[in-house]
């Protein structure tokens, strides 16, 4: 059972990892357009 | 495409005043753009302005249809990139980032980071939980147990801080307030919870409501951020047309420099510059210019009156034919529009007494929680005369099984569901408790022009018009921008453009010895009163002919008048337009009970003494004049072309030509309301099975989790029916 004392650590840290994730994609704005992204796929690159 | 009219015929004005330069030397502008539909029109806009050399950046935000630009350059750059949108078609309306960012924006943001916060905090504290849970079967030893409980405070107890913070703001206020609501036994018993929690961690005990706790805070959060969610998406509608509104006049300073200012800011003497299909923004006096206006969204009136120097006229009336220049007589709180905004919010102040059905659940359901929580801790300490902590335990399990999941839940997933299906209907909500008020209605009241009737001219084909006159008027008329000659065209559209056609502002169209135009400018005898708007084409050598315009009725208006009455709903229309013009309209519509010539003050008098003979009205209007009517009525209904402030004052908006969506929300509001009762009772239901085993301490964190989540998957299950077979 002493493996818990390092393995339920890395679960929890692994778990922040993801919280960190979303906080910061919602911070950089990803969630300010969500109609207009699913658009924006279809456009062809200007210079690409 | 009266957006882009409306920017073709406007003249640059300037909008540095809001532009915004960054320290090395960019200038940003913050545009509102209306006509924004899809991603080719944001790939339009974008591609236009970034082909402009200065320009460095261009991103329109399809949600929100906002559009920031950037450049690099003089601030008169903003000039040159207006006019590019108002080629493209799309009206652009520069707006203040700050002014808008209300703190309900940041609100939403906080709800969904404490939300992203208790769901990582949930789904690690029941993973700790579920081997606690196991190591009861399987023997877990009391080391491992406290360990595990250890962990889950750690991530728990921060998480309830951050998280809980919006219901316990809210608690805190209550009772500041000497009040409660329903966040009142949300927070104590997620407290107390955590601080038993602790205590029985810290002496080794059995069991941790930890995982309750977070859970619980968890599903309120959706709950709570759905809610806003669906008030949110209302509220960024409402914001883009008060903007639009504001900021529409163009005042005129010496040297005829032109400069937007705020309708509010414009002192009376100023000089204004109404363009020609642009919707005035003052009361004033006219100076310059001869043209006509069209007042119908102030007085539903649908002849245009002819407008010279001298003449007055009011803000919300469109300038159809020519420039004006206006001296302003009235701003602020002196304007028709202000007198009608006062009218409005008296009308406004009476409905926000409505209390929705879950506030009013919850009004009785708090105490209840309150006192059965109190009475199991004294019960089992008094009569049972267990140990305190013991006794504290099986209260906090009391708490938590009655927390109202369903109450925070259901009733928003089921508004967000229904608003959702609205929306892909065209139909945009924009009050919270809009869907709870339409399902009790009983009685619908139309304004006619532009509600009952599509609100703009067309060519009245039962008064029969020889050929020739016909093609000749067409092709003058295909000329000009004014209403009625565009509806003349728009029934022939196959004629070649008449040569060398000059405008006679505010008469009619000269085409060598042809005139097409208004009776006096045609030479004819005035006869009387016009029934309706008329064009006359007279000519050396040919018979004058009159060409009348009716106000065409929306397509589908007599079958819903009729499915409304199907329904076993009263049917009323009040028009602020001539009596014989309305009574056409209610026998067409087979509409018993019409009144004409209402003033804004007689439509809302209409509506009260409806509602005091216990009427629960649902207005449809969209004129200026309804305004009024539309904030005194249980709720309202209004089609997006309908003036700013009517739109601001309805608590829907439809889009689109068809009234077909009114029986649409009616339909989807009665089954929503349905839901919502069903899933109170669901709840209620589950309360009463669950609260004896709480009160008398079989209830174990186990139980508690698993009746909390079946709860409410089942309720928001049940609201999920509200998108019905055909959704």
């Amino acid at each position: 059972m002493s493996v818990l004392v390092y393995l339920v650590p890395i679960a929890l840290a692994l778990g922040l990892l993801g919280l960190v994730a979303f906080l910061w994609a919602l911070r950089s704005g990803q969630f300010d357009d969500l109609d207009g992204a699913a658009e924006r796929i279809l456009f062809d690159d200007e210079d690409g | 495409m009266s957006a882009a009219e409306a920017a073709g015929a406007a003249p640059a004005v300037d909008v540095s005043p809001f532009v915004t330069a960054a320290a090395d030397g960019r200038q940003t502008l913050h545009l509102m753009v209306h006509g924004v539909h899809c991603g080719g029109c944001v790939r339009r806009i974008e591609q236009a302005l970034l082909a402009d050399p200065a320009v460095a950046t261009a991103r329109v935000n399809l949600t929100t249809r906002r559009l920031r630009v950037a450049w690099d350059g003089p601030k008169e750059v903003a000039l040159r990139l207006m006019a590019l949108l108002g080629g493209l078609g799309f009206r652009a309306v520069p707006y203040d980032p700050e002014a808008l960012r209300s703190s309900d924006d940041s609100a939403e943001r906080q709800l969904l980071r404490a939300m992203a916060v208790a769901g990582f905090a949930a789904g690690n504290v029941m993973l700790l939980s579920v081997s606690v849970w196991a190591g009861h079967f399987q023997g877990m030893g009391e080391a491992t147990r406290a360990l595990l409980h250890w962990f889950s405070a750690l991530v728990a107890l921060p998480a309830v801080v951050y998280a809980g913070r919006p219901f316990f703001a809210s608690a805190l206020d209550a009772l500041r307030h000497r009040r409660t609501n329903m966040d009142v036994p949300i927070s104590i018993g997620i407290v107390l919870a955590c601080a038993m929690s602790l205590f029985e961690t810290a002496r080794g005990g059995e069991h941790a409501y930890f995982d309750s706790a977070v859970m619980l805070l968890f599903f309120l959060l959706v709950g709570r951020y759905l809610d806003r969610r669906a008030r949110g998406r209302a509220r960024s509608a409402a914001e883009r047309l008060l903007a639009l509104h504001v900021g529409a006049v163009t005042v005129v300073e010496p040297g005829d420099r032109q400069r937007a200012l705020p309708a509010a800011q414009v002192a009376p003497g100023t000089t204004v510059l109404a363009a020609a299909g642009e919707r005035i923004g003052v009361d004033g006096r006219v100076t310059d210019g001869v043209s006509e206006v069209d007042t119908s969204p102030i007085t539903g009136e649908t002849v245009p009156q002819p407008v010279r120097p001298g003449s007055a006229v009011f803000a919300g009336a469109m300038n159809l034919a020519a420039p004006l220049k206006l001296e302003v007589t009235a701003t602020g709180e002196d304007t028709l529009l202000a007198q009608i905004v006062r009218l409005l919010e008296v009308a406004e102040q009476r409905r926000a007494r409505y209390v929705v059905l879950a506030d009013r659940v919850a009004r009785l359901y708090a105490p209840a929680v309150h006192t059965l929580a109190l009475a199991t801790f004294l019960g089992w300490l008094l009569i049972a005369a267990v140990p305190w902590h013991l006794a504290l335990l099986y209260a906090v399990a009391v708490l938590i099984i009655t927390c109202p999941c369903a109450l925070g839940l259901a009733v928003p997933a089921v508004q967000v569901i229904a608003s959702g299906r609205l929306l892909r209907g065209g139909i945009l909500l924009k009050s919270a408790t809009a869907l709870e008020r339409l399902a009790q209605v009983d009685t619908v009241v139309f304004d006619k022009t532009g509600t009952l009737t599509l609100g703009r001219p067309t060519l009245d084909l039962r008064e029969p018009v020889d050929s020739t006159s016909m093609m000749l008027a067409a092709s003058i008329a295909a000329a000009s921008r004014h209403p009625l000659a565009r509806a003349l065209f728009a029934a022939a559209p196959d004629v070649p453009v008449a040569p060398g056609v000059a405008e006679v502002p505010g008469s009619g169209l000269r085409c060598g010895e042809v005139r097409l135009g208004n009776r006096a400018f045609c030479s004819i005898p005035d006869t009387g009163e016009a029934a309706g708007p008329e064009l006359w084409l007279a000519g050396p050598g040919c018979a004058p002919a009159r060409f009348a315009f009716t106000d065409e009725l929306r397509s589908d208006a007599c079958a819903v008048v009729a499915e409304l009455r199907a329904k076993g709903l009263a049917v009323e229309m009040l028009s602020g337009d001539r009596a014989p013009i309305v009574a056409t309209v209610a026998q067409a519509l087979g509409i018993d009970d019409w009144r004409a010539a209402c003033s804004p003050a007689e439509k809302t008098a209409r509506l009260e003494a409806l509602a005091a003979a216990g009427r629960r009205v649902l207005m449809v209007g969209d004129g200026l004049n309804d305004a009024p009517a539309l904030a005194a009525a249980h709720v309202s209904l209004s089609p997006s072309s309908a003036v700013d402030i009517s739109q601001n004052a309805a608590d829907a908006i439809f889009q689109g030509d068809w009234l077909r969506p009114i029986v649409e929300v009616i339909d989807v509001a009665g089954r929503a309301d349905r839901l919502i009762r069903q899933n109170l009772g669901l709840a209620l239901a589950y309360n009463l099975l669950a609260v004896p085993l709480a009160v008398l301490g079989f209830v174990t964190p186990l139980t508690a989790a698993l009746c909390m989540s079946g709860s409410s998957l089942l309720v928001v299950g049940n609201a999920l029916r509200v998108r019905g077979r055909r959704g």
